[in-house]
């Protein structure tokens, strides 16, 4: 099997825009701009024009072009299940490209668990508009009043009956020329027939017979293999380099530029013997924090200032009122993303233009910063989505895709760039550590009065286009600096009705590693806090954990999910901890408190002599509003969970002062399947309700639902992630102590 | 340069290569063009880069070409297709056991060397069988699943 005769699965060629350009464009590689490549096609890619989003083709398909990308999410399927339910076309006749700069409309990055719940309502609406043009030009060709004609199956039909105008003679391989109608009508959920069922993803087969091409099987001709040497240490310069160090492999090219350090070579496997092979005198950066010194490390670094983000009612006048006091600290480690394939890409950088091929969950937003790390015009850089392996946020793909380009730009070839698992493990950016605070105050009879969150969190750089790449830093080429830890501050309020709140934030400047958005940023470690406090607070007030949240809650949809996940786990009321081994607790999120609702309990056995914690079983109750694939929803809240399981109980980076340590699976291990608990996932469809993200809300509840489980078992708060075996058992000796 | 004989997914293949040590993982995705196996860790603990080797599931980023000669190897391209899949891959399909899917590889040959050996395993079974093969999506429940599908009962 070589590259040049296997397509890529998710596309078909052959409707490629009538064909020839997909092929020009893997292999020829002429380092098309987004405006040429666009001319030629007659393409728009500007979201405010139907013809972004969809192409009629003469023979009948249906090309839909989607600026947001599936990560493994099964968005794949999802998306042409929104477009052919609105559209009226069976989705088996629809083609979808996804992510290229060149073709796509710039949808914003899949990010934040909003791929349905914006981008597939962008493309729900373009969908909507096409049809409604489809039926007013199919009108004028049948000479029949507009109102008097449905679509199905991708004809324009009389209603009356009698024969109608398929898509391909009313508007084959013709543009629309529409704009996006925000308020063409859209088809009643009770009539959906293809939206709200578990269309299999289109991906799945591919993926396991081997046929898939990934980014990592993705081949352009001429191309070199790349590997980026780097440093023992973050923040390294580059002193020297031993150029005879590799004499013994013949054909390898060492490319440094300042700080940047590479080699590259026609053969993979030589590559990776020069990178190994290659000796270079380094300069240390400046010191890092251990991990273990990391919570002291956020206390003494300098701050950027304080900030109230949030605030209900008065908290000060609310605590005077409440004589009964509670705190709780809580500590979220550095977390890698850790993806099962470390980060792989290809770059062709010409003087006029660059090419790359890569996995970015945000091919346009990146678009800039390559075409800044070039000087080239943004225009004469064109990025195109290949699925590549899990990445729940930004993991190392931007990073090999800048180091590609470095290499590319030196030698004058297409560079593909694999890291190798020591690079992601160590390079990756990674999820920002957080410190997390709690006071409340509560009446004798045990009514909350009053609630403060605070945390020690790095700051964001206002209006950051995009978090920085390595290997533009090392080479010294030009890119904004600044920070992005993504929305890390959220969810620092209980959804509870409770009259006084509010979350300061203490502002870091700096984060010990570059930050990046890891799978619901902040939100587990925020939620770990609100609800295991919550868990506090009904114990204090005597009350269950249950009966006191559904008190508390004034939300309808958020009662619900509550009260059935209580019932789905068969939920024993108890005002005081078990402390027998066995335990199980609960947490319940609105995430983002705005969006998805789900409610989570787990069943947990603790080893007390030991500290081992062994989940036996989840129960998950899920509104994400209305469903458009039940099936990928349940996919995207077993990921979560398990997940998130894994950050919880085993994941920690590990930083010996200069540079991670944590660099293999051993070091950074995650959740094995001998480790997987039972699940029992509840959909709650609302098809009435837009749709919410299933992507993330899931994660938030896990952290917090263990700890209340623990702690019904033990009677112990862990009050620091992760909740390793050394750590319960430190914990639960303290609290023997301390009790006596 | 070298020549290695290898009987791949039952054809005769030869690759010309420098080095005797390069690792059969590389040898399998560039010198053969089977690019179905993944290269995940090249230290022998993830399972991204499984094939069998005569009939014996085993990680490739550890076998140097040079322990590989005259060996008989099925890739998972020589499993099945997408249109004429495995019992294993039709399991894994039916479950829709793939997020990301660059772990299925890994999984669907191991699984497949489980089966092959023990055509009826229980759960744990499969899970002690898959206990060192890493999955970063969380895609297990219904790996297992599919596993269990092709087993037949629990
Ligand atoms: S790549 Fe061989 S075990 Fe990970
Ligand atoms: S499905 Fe992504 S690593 Fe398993």
């Amino acid at each position: 099997m070589t590259h040049s005769t296997t397509s890529i699965s998710n596309i078909n060629r052959r409707h490629f825009l009538g064909g020839g350009l997909f092929v020009a464009m893997s292999f020829a590689t002429p380092a098309l701009s987004q405006s040429s490549a666009a001319s030629k096609l007659g393409k728009t890619n500007d979201p405010k024009d139907v013809d972004a989003y969809f192409a009629i083709h003469a023979d009948g398909r249906v090309t839909l072009y989607s600026g947001k990308v599936d990560l493994g999410t099964g968005s794949r399927a999802a998306m042409r299940q929104i477009a052919a339910e609105e559209l009226g076309v069976p989705t088996s006749r629809i083609d979808l490209i996804e992510g290229d700069t060149a073709l796509t409309p710039d949808q914003g990055p899949t990010s934040g668990s909003n791929g349905i719940a914006k981008g597939g309502m962008q493309i729900r609406q373009a969908a909507a508009t096409a049809r409604d043009a489809l039926v007013k030009l199919a009108a004028q060709k049948l000479n029949l009043p507009a109102a008097d004609l449905d679509v199905v199956d991708g004809t324009v039909r009389p209603l009356a009956g009698g024969k109608g105008v398929s898509f391909a003679e009313v508007l084959g391989d013709r543009r629309f020329d529409v704009k996006l109608d925000a308020k063409a009508p859209l088809r009643k959920p009770e009539t959906y027939k293809i939206v709200g069922h578990a269309h299999k993803r289109p991906d799945v087969p591919a993926k396991v017979t081997g046929t898939h091409v990934f980014m990592h099987d993705f081949e352009v001709a001429g191309m070199w293999h790349g590997r980026t040497i780097y440093p023992p240490s973050v923040g390294a310069s580059l002193v020297s380099v031993d150029e005879a160090s590799i004499k013994h492999i013949p054909g390898v090219k060492i490319v440094r530029v300042k700080d940047y350090l590479g080699v590259a070579a026609a053969n993979e496997w030589d590559a990776i013997l020069a990178s190994r092979a290659l000796k270079a005198v380094w300069k240390d950066g400046p010191t890092l924090p251990r991990h273990e010194a990391m919570k002291e490390w956020i206390l003494s670094s300098p701050q950027v200032g304080d900030e109230v983000i949030e605030k209900r009612g008065d908290y000060q006048a609310g605590a005077a009122e409440g004589a009964r006091k509670l705190k709780s600290t809580f500590y979220w480690p550095l977390q890698s993303h850790a993806s099962l394939g470390p980060s792989c890409a290809i770059a062709d950088v010409k003087t006029d233009g660059a090419t790359i091929w890569c996995s970015s969950q945000s091919t346009h937003k990146y678009t800039s910063s390559f075409a800044k790390m070039l000087s080239l015009p943004q225009d004469k850089v064109r990025l195109i989505y290949i699925d590549g392996s899990g990445c729940y946020g930004m993991n190392g793909h931007e990073d090999a895709a800048a180091d590609a380009t470095v290499m590319s730009r030196e030698l004058g070839l297409p560079v593909r760039v694999q890291w190798m698992r020591e690079d992601e493990h160590g390079w990756d950016p990674k999820g920002a550590p957080q410190l997390i605070a709690q006071e409340a105050s509560m009446t004798a009879d045990g009514k909350i009065t009053a609630w403060k969150t605070e945390m020690w969190v790095p700051k964001g750089t206002e209006k950051l286009p995009n978090i920085p790449l390595l290997a533009p830093e090392s080479a010294g080429l030009p890119q904004v600096p600044g920070l992005s830890p993504g929305g890390i501050s959220g969810g620092g309020l209980p959804a509870y009705e409770i009259p006084n709140m509010e979350v300061q934030v203490h502002w870091l400047k700096a984060s010990p590693l570059r930050p990046s958005h890891l799978r619901a940023p902040g939100k587990i470690g925020n939620l770990l806090a609100v609800e295991t406090f919550m868990d506090e607070l009904a114990l204090e007030a005597g009350k269950d954990p249950v009966a006191m949240r559904v008190e508390l809650l004034k939300d309808k949809r958020g009662v619900e999910v509550l009260k059935r996940t209580a019932e789905a786990f068969g939920w024993d009321a108890r005002v005081k901890p078990r402390k027998d081994g066995k335990g199980r607790g609960i947490a319940y999120t609105k995430y983002k408190n705005a969006e998805t609702y789900v409610g989570m309990a787990m069943e947990v056995d603790v080893n007390v002599d030991t500290g081992a914690i062994a989940v036996k079983r989840v129960v998950c109750v899920h509104d994400c509003g209305q469903i458009i694939n039940p099936d990928s929803v349940r996919s995207q809240v077993e990921g979560c969970i398990i997940q998130t399981l894994s950050r919880t109980l085993l994941e920690e980076v590990k930083l010996d002062g200069k540079r991670v340590t944590s660099v293999d699976w051993a070091s950074y291990p995650i959740l094995t399947f001998p480790l997987v608990p039972e699940l029992k996932i509840e959909l709650i469809d609302r098809p009435n309700e837009p749709p919410m993200g299933a992507g993330e809300a899931a994660t938030a509840p896990v952290s917090a639902a263990l700890a209340n489980a623990i702690f019904d078992a033990t009677g112990v708060r862990m009050r620091s992630v992760p909740f390793t075996p050394q750590r319960l058992k430190a914990a639960l000796l303290e609290s023997k102590t301390s009790t006596g | 340069m070298a020549k290695y004989q290898f009987t791949v997914n039952g054809v005769q293949r030869t690759a010309e290569l420098r080095d005797p040590d390069e690792p059969m993982l590389y040898v399998f995705r560039n010198a053969l063009g089977l690019k179905g196996v993944k290269y995940g860790c090249g230290l022998g603990q993830c399972g991204a880069c499984t094939v069998l080797m005569d009939g014996e599931a085993v990680r490739s980023c550890q076998i140097p070409a040079s322990a590989a000669v005259e060996k008989k190897f099925t890739t998972i391209e020589g499993l099945g297709t997408p249109e004429k899949p495995h019992a294993v891959q039709a399991a894994f399909i039916e479950e829709q056991a793939a997020q990301c899917g660059y772990c299925a590889n890994g999984m669907v040959m191991t699984s497949a060397a489980l089966l092959a050996h023990t055509p009826h395993p229980n759960v744990n079974d499969v899970k002690q069988a898959l206990a060192d093969n890493l999955c970063r999506c969380g895609t297990h429940d219904r790996i297992v699943k599919a596993v269990m599908n092709v087993a037949g009962g629990r």
